[in-house]
């Protein structure tokens, strides 16, 4: 118990900061109800896949730039080959998407690796390549999405046996999200592979002497990056219908998430639970503030300084944990 | 013993760039022996570590295991080949606990606790994580996981160097049985009662080769060491020093340090340094020294203990601090001290620029008289004016040690600044500090080469553990006593503390004791 | 560590190369901004001539400066993406403002967001130690946000162009028979400003030396926080007054004037020879690094290359100038 407490501390407070917000939100409207949430689920959902991104690699002690434009690049492609055509090509399209993520986020590692460039020079070069080719792929905002892509997160799930009314806060966003997740992070968490990401991030020069092999470790960091960003990437395009070219508020959202969600910007430490509750509590607030009534621009002003406030007591942790 | 070599290494050599790290080092361990590899500062040994354990790769040489020539690319390959090392950092992952740690290298958690147990930890929990084990347990947990999987060769780097009496007992314990069941170990100490104690031979590194491989009996002890310093034992001539000099009256002290402690690196450590003198530092690697000049240079803010400065007490926070106070650092490394791309002058007037007020325009003739004046004072070979990297490596500390002279500063702390750099330029840099103290200045100078004291020091400064061992007059400070000093046996103590007393003599006790300490 | 010193031998050709070009980078850079005119001329026969280079040198100018934003930066090892948000908020203030308010006040009003947004990078960069990028990044955000916010207040009283920057962004008068831009009025003294900071003033000495080897400046006495932030308080005035010309250029307040400049700024202080990594580079190469790439900009418009060849090509020269850089370094 504890150790349960001591590792899972931050998380646990999360998630009572998460009760609270809800709560609150619930007295500020107290017809916030399960279509709300569907809808809070719903608009998390690309914000989340973005958080595990950059969470994979900055548990191996990097930093993924590129994570927006590349979710920016894949939600093009998904939409721009979806778009007019049959609802059974989006079958082949959804992996064909995922496989282009993990392969780039892969590339990602390479250059890192054989360059000796460091992560952040590397990822913010193939920020703009990524958003180049994106915009090659698609001018404008446009395209469409297979319709079956579309109901997969909208609606709540039905679970026979259960009252609609528990059923109503199940929204299909939710499971959709959890699912991809675990399917990815269970089995990686209690792998052999799991445990070097956390090495290298932890202590690279410990994880070379217990024979890690570093440099393969790292470029698979980048190349699940990849793959969790080509997921937020077709979450984008599973929402809205169409893709956009231009990047939207991700990456720094996800590096606030990530710090938020107690995993350390040096590496090694922390889960994936942290960050995706962590997208929940900045997401939420930002429901509440748009129920007060607060200009949509100061609520962005609001969040901006909350990101910014997060990574630098972030970083200043990280600072004072060198000491 | 005619059986055939476990560990059979020789001619191995490593360059880096110019310098040469190993040149031709051999290392022979028979099967079921505990054998000691030794050498002063800089001999070679952890180069010749890092190349048995594949952390790098030689540029030459042959290493044969039972007898076959194997090719150690990576920590991996040599764990395949049957060679383990435990090193002096503990290499668990910090933020993973200790099963985590136990998978990722794929070690059989039965064995490793039948170890833990032997070695003297009863209650671990391995769902700790690495981080929150004190240092003390997480060494012998790093032994402990290398037992685990029964390696043939297994390298201890100063195994026993931060531990506690009773766990380094069962350390040494476990160690000797290694050998008995026919396992062979390599064993790296600086501590003489513990290689007594254990090891049937002893490799004698010097300047990256192998000078000697003894048999350790009764009184091979003045064996090593003569091997260890080569030639040079024949006592040296004492600096050229004005009479004048010496019977001026002692100086007010210009630094008075006492009871300086720094974490546990560094306990209850008291000198002072007056003006006019050379000080001397010998140390072995590690035992506290860089903590020491450290705190003395507004780096590292001390634990415990007073610095005072001209009689007043100080506290530095930053070196800018021991700079307003006169004090400047010149690091051992010079890639610590330099703006490598920079220009010399840019490099020697960098202080110039610190304080807030001088970020205005440079007086550029000023600056370029106080530079060339500094520059023409050391002679530094400025034809590579581009930038401080092309320079040699002598010209470069030149550069470091001008600075502080264009910034007429009081004190100067020099750590090791002859290291790496031509026997010319190493004269020069004698010269200097002896005409600084002659100007009055004070200087405080680590040295890993002990026949510098006598060129140089006023008095010598012996550290061992973190502690003071004895303050040297430099008449007394000839290179067998400072080398047993270092080695933590103090002045006349030679007969009582040798090679072959007891082990648990006072030296090991009291550094067991400070061990101790690191432990909470 | 025991040393055996060897005596340098003749340096190969190819490092003798590597160390030409590290010496003097600016040589093969003004080489290749000729061979790209000369490539335009090819292409277009007749394009280079007096109107088109004054029109070069009119909108390589607001890239030029905020390239010197990036080039101060990046010679610290940092970055500040901030510039494009600040001189957007500078030119939008500036254009409101005027409607109604004295052009002084209005140009203090102009640089205030300039000021804040400054010292938020550098204490959040010098104090906290907050990568740069991200830093600054975060800081676009809330700038953003801000002037959102401010747009919807200014609504109503309109904005217009002062005379005064649209005869600087857009004017030129004729001298010594050429049609000298007027922008060149301000950013020849700016240049030569930058120039001199970095080369003659202790605060550039600083910026080169905290980029190089931190520690050494630190074991120098020097304060890493306050050299940071007075660096991003200056870069984000640049930035500012960037934003007043620039939009004496455009002539059109926009929420994104300045944002399409801030990729390529960093691009230009790349090519210009600037290291990423700080501690080497300079102004000038940077000012060619601009005009290499507003030729270039031309040059795939003529030949019809879409913006997103252009963001990758971009990309990718950021990458490969920096990985070729990291091999000059290394072979020392």
């Amino acid at each position: 118990m504890n150790h349960f407490l001591r590792r899972q501390g931050w998380v646990t407070g999360l998630f009572a900061l998460l009760i609270v917000l809800f709560i609150a939100t619930k007295i500020i409207q107290p017809g916030y109800g399960s279509g709300d949430f569907g809808s809070l689920a719903r608009a998390v959902l690309p914000y989340a896949f973005a958080v595990a991104a950059q969470t994979v690699v900055v548990i191996a002690g990097g930093i993924d730039l590129s994570v927006a434009a590349m979710m920016a690049l894949t939600s093009v492609t998904a939409a721009s080959m979806m778009a007019g055509a049959s609802e059974e090509y989006a079958l082949f399209v959804v992996p064909f998407v995922l496989a282009m993520g993990f392969v780039l986020g892969a590339f990602n590692g390479l250059l890192i690796v054989v360059t000796r460039v460091p992560d952040i020079v590397v990822t913010l070069a193939m920020l703009f390549v990524l958003q180049g080719a994106a915009l090659l792929v698609l001018g404008a905002p446009g395209g469409g999405a297979a319709e079956w892509l579309k109901a997969l997160i909208s609606g709540t799930v039905p679970i026979p046996g259960l009252p609609a009314a528990i059923d109503a806060w199940l929204p299909k966003a939710l499971l959709v999200l959890i699912v991809c997740l675990c399917v990815i992070w269970i089995p990686l968490r209690r792998s052999r592979l799991g445990l070097s990401i956390y090495a290298i991030g932890s202590s690279e020069l410990a994880a070379f002497r217990s024979g890690v092999p570093v440099a393969r470790t790292r470029v698979i960091a980048y190349a699940l990056s990849g793959l969790f960003a080509a997921m937020g990437g077709l979450a984008l395009t599973m929402s809205t219908g169409i893709g956009a070219p231009i990047p939207g508020p991700y990456l720094l959202a996800s590096v606030a998430a990530v710090v938020l969600g107690g995993v350390a910007l040096g590496g090694g430490k922390g889960g994936l639970l942290g960050p995706i509750v962590a997208v929940f509590v900045l997401r939420l607030v930002r429901t509440d503030l748009t129920l007060l009534a607060i200009d949509p621009n100061v609520t962005a002003i609001i969040e901006g300084a909350i990101m910014v406030a997060v990574v630098m007591f972030g970083a200043f942790i990280t600072m004072r944990g060198r000491q | 013993m005619t059986t055939s070599p476990l560990l059979d290494a020789s001619g191995v050599a490593k360059n880096y760039g110019a310098v040469a790290a190993l040149r031709d080092a051999s290392l022979s361990v028979l099967p079921g022996e505990v054998h000691a590899l030794m050498g002063a500062n800089g001999a070679g040994k952890s180069t010749l570590v890092k190349i048995l354990t594949g952390a790098i790769s030689a540029n030459a040489g042959r290493i044969l295991i039972r007898g076959e020539a194997r090719d150690i690319r990576s920590p991996a390959a040599a764990r395949r080949a049957g060679l383990l090392p435990v090193y002096q950092e503990p290499s668990l992952i910090p933020d993973l606990d200790v099963l985590s740690n136990l998978r990722l290298t794929g070690t059989p958690v039965e064995p490793f606790r039948a170890w833990v147990r032997e070695l003297g930890i009863p209650d671990l929990d391995l769902r700790d994580t690495a981080r929150d084990i004190p240092l003390a347990v997480l060494r012998v947990l790093d032994l402990a996981r290398a037992l685990a999987v029964e390696p043939d060769v297994l390298l201890l780097d100063e195994m026993t160097a931060a531990l506690p009496a009773n766990l380094a007992e069962k350390v040494l314990e476990v160690v000797r049985r290694q050998g008995d069941a026919g396992r062979s170990v390599i064993f790296i100490s600086h501590r003489f009662v513990e290689i007594a104690a254990l090891c049937d031979r002893a490799t004698v590194l010097r300047d990256g080769a192998t000078v000697g491989v003894v048999d350790i009996e009764p009184g091979v002890e003045e064996k090593i060491v003569e091997l260890m310093l080569g030639t040079r034992i024949v006592k040296t001539h004492v600096a050229a020093r004005s009479v004048a000099d010496k019977a001026r009256p002692p100086a007010r002290p210009r630094i008075t340090v006492k009871n300086l402690r720094v974490g546990t690196k560094l306990s209850d450590v008291s000198f002072d340094l007056a003006d006019g003198e050379v000080a001397g530092v010998v140390a072995l690697e590690g035992q506290g020294q860089d903590e020491l000049f450290a705190a003395l240079a507004g780096s590292i803010k001390p634990s415990g203990g007073t610095i005072e400065v001209d009689g007043s007490p100080v506290k530095f926070t930053h070196p800018i601090d021991a700079i307003r106070s006169g004090i400047a650092y010149v690091p051992g490394d010079r890639s610590e001290a330099l703006a490598m791309q920079r220009s010399v002058r840019e490099n020697i007037a960098l202080p110039f620029s610190a304080a807030l007020r001088n970020w205005g325009p440079i007086h550029m003739r000023k600056e370029r008289a106080t530079v060339a004046s500094a520059i023409e004072r050391l002679q530094i070979d400025t034809r590579a004016q581009g930038e401080v990297q092309r320079l040699s490596g002598g010209n470069q500390q030149k550069v470091t040690i001008a600075r502080w002279i264009a910034a007429d500063a009081r004190t100067i702390l020099c750590f090791d600044p002859t290291r790496g750099i031509d026997v010319g330029t190493k004269q020069e840099i004698y010269h200097l500090m002896r005409e600084l103290a002659g100007n009055g200045k004070s200087v405080l100078f680590y040295t890993s080469e002990l026949e510098e004291v006598q060129r140089v020091c006023d008095r010598v400064i012996v550290i061992f553990g973190g502690r003071l061992v004895d303050i040297f007059p430099v008449e007394e400070a000839d290179e067998p006593a400072l080398m047993r000093a270092a080695y933590g046996l103090p002045r006349g103590a030679k007969a009582d503390v040798g090679i072959l007393a007891d082990p648990h003599s006072s030296t090991q006790a009291s550094n067991a004791s400070d061990a101790a300490e690191a432990t909470p | 560590m025991s040393s055996t010193a060897i005596t340098p031998s003749p340096l190969p050709l190819g490092r003798r190369a590597k160390r030409f070009m590290a010496d003097r980078p600016l040589i093969p850079l003004i080489i290749l901004l000729v061979i790209l005119v000369v490539i335009l001329q090819i292409l277009r026969p007749g394009i280079v001539n007096e109107r088109w280079i004054a029109n070069t040198i009119k909108f390589a100018i607001p890239l030029a400066i905020l390239a010197g934003c990036q080039t101060m930066t990046m010679l610290t090892g940092g970055i500040d993406l901030s510039v494009g948000t600040v001189a957007t908020m500078s030119a939008f203030i500036m254009a409101t403002q005027i409607v109604n308010q004295d052009p002084a006040v209005a140009f203090l009003l102009a640089m205030m967001p300039a000021v804040l947004i400054g010292l938020v990078n550098g204490i959040g960069v010098g104090v906290f130690r907050v990568h740069p990028l991200i830093m600054t990044l975060g800081t676009t955000l809330i700038g953003t946000g801000c002037l959102q916010v401010y747009q919807r207040t200014v609504i109503a009283s309109g904005a217009k162009i002062p005379d005064f920057l649209a005869w600087l962004g857009t004017g030129v008068t004729p001298m010594l028979g050429f049609a000298l831009p007027n922008a060149l009025l301000l950013f020849v003294p700016l240049a030569a400003l930058i120039v001199f900071t970095l080369a003659r003033t202790g605060f550039g000495r600083l910026l080169y030396a905290v980029g190089d080897n931190e520690r050494a400046t630190r074991l120098s006495g020097v304060q890493y926080w306050q050299v940071i932030t007075a660096l991003y308080v200056t870069s984000s005035l640049l930035a500012g007054i960037t934003g007043l010309l620039y939009i004496g250029l455009i002539k059109a307040p926009s929420l994104s004037l300045a944002e399409p400049l801030v990729l390529p700024s960093v691009a230009a202080a790349v090519i210009g020879g600037t290291s990423i990594f700080g501690g080497r580079g300079g102004y000038t190469g940077t000012i060619i690094g601009a005009l290499i790439l507003t030729v270039l900009t031309t040059l795939l418009t003529i030949l019809q290359m879409p913006e997103g060849a252009r963001r990758i090509l971009f990309g990718l020269i950021v990458l490969f100038v920096t990985a070729a850089y990291l091999r000059i370094v290394e072979d020392k």
